[in-house]
């Protein structure tokens, strides 16, 4: 009997599934929101370390609790609408940067079978949900009637668009390789991929490009340094969140991280096998699968955060150049490259 | 040649990957910011930081209302009145310090002729309002009481430089 089965011996057809899922759905979000404080903190302590600094060290056990006394004094402030700012919608961006934020976790496959919606298009799903995460940066920047947050909102709809462009390509090929939209079903494909015993898309060497090009443009759409012109402060104060305040700053936050994580988990589900462990042995699969995956999220964050301290920020010129005039060209070269020799091998052209 | 060498170069991402190789090693390298309110860092004797009104063994206010270190306050942060005390002896009435306005310079300190006015050790006093920063006599009395073997400790310690 599953899960949602035993909802419904009891609760009905319609209201069980109704309240199966929504346990779901909770039991995705709030460890979501756990770990997006969690992993705050993990930003912090890693780019402090690589500055030879502490960070936070104070709150709780070696400063693990920093994020929620952070979350605490955010709640606690008073929440400032500009009187110039358009109300209604100034206070709807966060709402819907944070909810896109979550909404993408629901065709994620944290082990076999563990996925809320195993939907067959659940790739062009993950794609279009958050593509919409955009919206929220322009009608904050819009909404604040304030000139450097309307130039970070310019700025981020442009970036996210140029680079998605590349995402679009590098995922293609994944497709292809993998013949599925199915979350699912590519990271099963990508068992014993390579040399029949290492599991991943990454280890191909023709896959191998793709997977870096789309880590590079995984901290692009997420906004991360060396691609942070949103929130470049020298020039642009906070960016589109200059004139947030309170929780509808938090929510910012929260959904930025929220987003960063699902970057890594979709680094990790595409390329490095999901929750499959990284060799074909059997006695790796005593781990559960759930484990191998946070492991690899895990990797994958301390990567973006190495990045963070390690590369000064791009100037706007720079990133649309590497967006439209290097990775373009080369991830749509590499469709070409893997559909050819998907054809030779697979297809028998 | 050199092109192709670029050429690599740029898409192997050369650079980008020896700039991580150094924020790695920096990364399990020690800390160089201590742990503040747990670890201190030496302080020299010389360090001018909150200032205080010493006294004698005796207990009598070292002080002589001499106005010097009024005359030589660049930021003329002090004001000093004085009338003769009963005993005969010339006293300060009134022996104000503007921290707001001070920019521990020491001046106060070395124009003093009878070691009164020092600016002690302590940097820690940092206060929720303005007003608790304007020092009155009694407060930098007080502090040469709190703080007199420190400060006796550094004048000993300094004084062959001198």
């Amino acid at each position: 009997m599953t899960f949602t089965q035993w909802f419904q011996s009891w609760g009905g057809e319609a209201f069980g599934w109704f309240l199966a899922t929504t346990v779901l759905i909770l039991m995705i979000a709030l460890p979501l929101m756990l770990a997006v404080a969690m992993i705050i903190y993990a930003d912090r302590k890693i780019w402090a370390a690589m500055a030879l600094r502490r960070g936070p060290n104070v709150v709780g056990p070696f400063g693990l609790l920093q994020s929620f006394a952070d979350g605490l004094k955010v709640m606690l402030q008073e929440t400032i609408i500009p009187s110039a700012a358009n109300r209604g919608l100034f206070l709807l961006a966060p709402i819907i940067t944070f909810t896109v934020a979550l909404i993408v976790w629901a065709v994620i496959p944290f082990g076999p079978g563990m996925v809320l919606a195993d939907i067959n298009v659940g790739l062009l799903y993950l794609l279009a949900a958050s593509s919409l995460g955009v919206y929220g940066v322009i009608i904050s920047g819009w909404a604040s009637n304030s000139k450097y947050p309307f130039y970070s909102a310019l700025r981020a709809a442009a970036q996210m668009v140029s680079y998605e462009v590349s995402i679009g390509f590098v995922l293609i090929s994944v497709v292809l390789w993998a013949d599925s939209f199915n979350l699912s079903t590519i990271v099963l494909e990508q068992k014993a991929h390579v040399f029949g015993f290492l599991n991943g898309f990454g280890f191909n060497p023709l896959l191998f490009p793709m997977a870096i090009v789309f880590l590079i443009s995984a901290l692009a759409e997420t906004a991360r340094a060396p691609f942070d012109l949103t929130e470049a402060e020298s020039e642009l104060v906070a960016g589109y969140q200059t004139e947030y305040s309170s929780m509808s700053f938090a929510l910012f936050w929260l959904g930025e991280y929220a987003n960063v994580i699902l970057m890594c988990a979709l680094n990790a589900i595409l390329f490095w096998g999901g929750w499959l462990p990284p060799i074909d042995w059997a006695p790796l699969y005593a781990v559960p699968g759930i484990i191998w995956f946070f492991a690899k999220i895990l990797i994958f964050f301390f990567i973006f955060s190495w990045i963070k301290a390690t590369v000064p920020r791009f100037r706007y010129d720079q990133l649309m150049r590497l967006g439209w005039k290097i990775f373009l060209p080369l991830s749509l070269i590499w469709v070409f490259l893997v559909s050819g020799y998907l054809m030779l091998t697979r297809y028998g052209a | 040649m050199s092109a192709i060498a670029h050429f690599i170069k740029t898409f192997t991402l050369w650079e980008f990957v020896k700039a991580h190789w150094l924020t790695l090693k920096y990364f399990f390298k020690p800390k160089a910011t201590i742990n503040y309110p747990y670890e201190r860092n030496p302080l020299s004797p010389r360090f001018r930081g909150e200032h205080a009104l010493r006294r004698y063994p005796n207990g009598e206010e070292r002080c002589i209302a001499c106005k010097l270190c009024e005359a030589v306050c660049p930021a003329q942060a002090i004001t000093i009145e004085a009338e003769p005390r009963d005993d005969g002896s010339r006293r300060t009435t009134r022996y104000d310090i503007d921290m707001t306005k001070c920019i521990y310079c020491g001046f106060c300190q070395e124009a003093c002729p009878v070691d009164a006015v020092v600016e002690g050790p302590n940097f820690e006093y940092a206060t929720e309002t303005r007003e608790e920063l304007l020092y009155d006599k009694a407060k930098l009395l007080a502090n040469g009481d709190r703080w007199e073997r420190a400060i006796a400790a550094n004048i000993a310690a300094d004084a062959p430089y001198r």
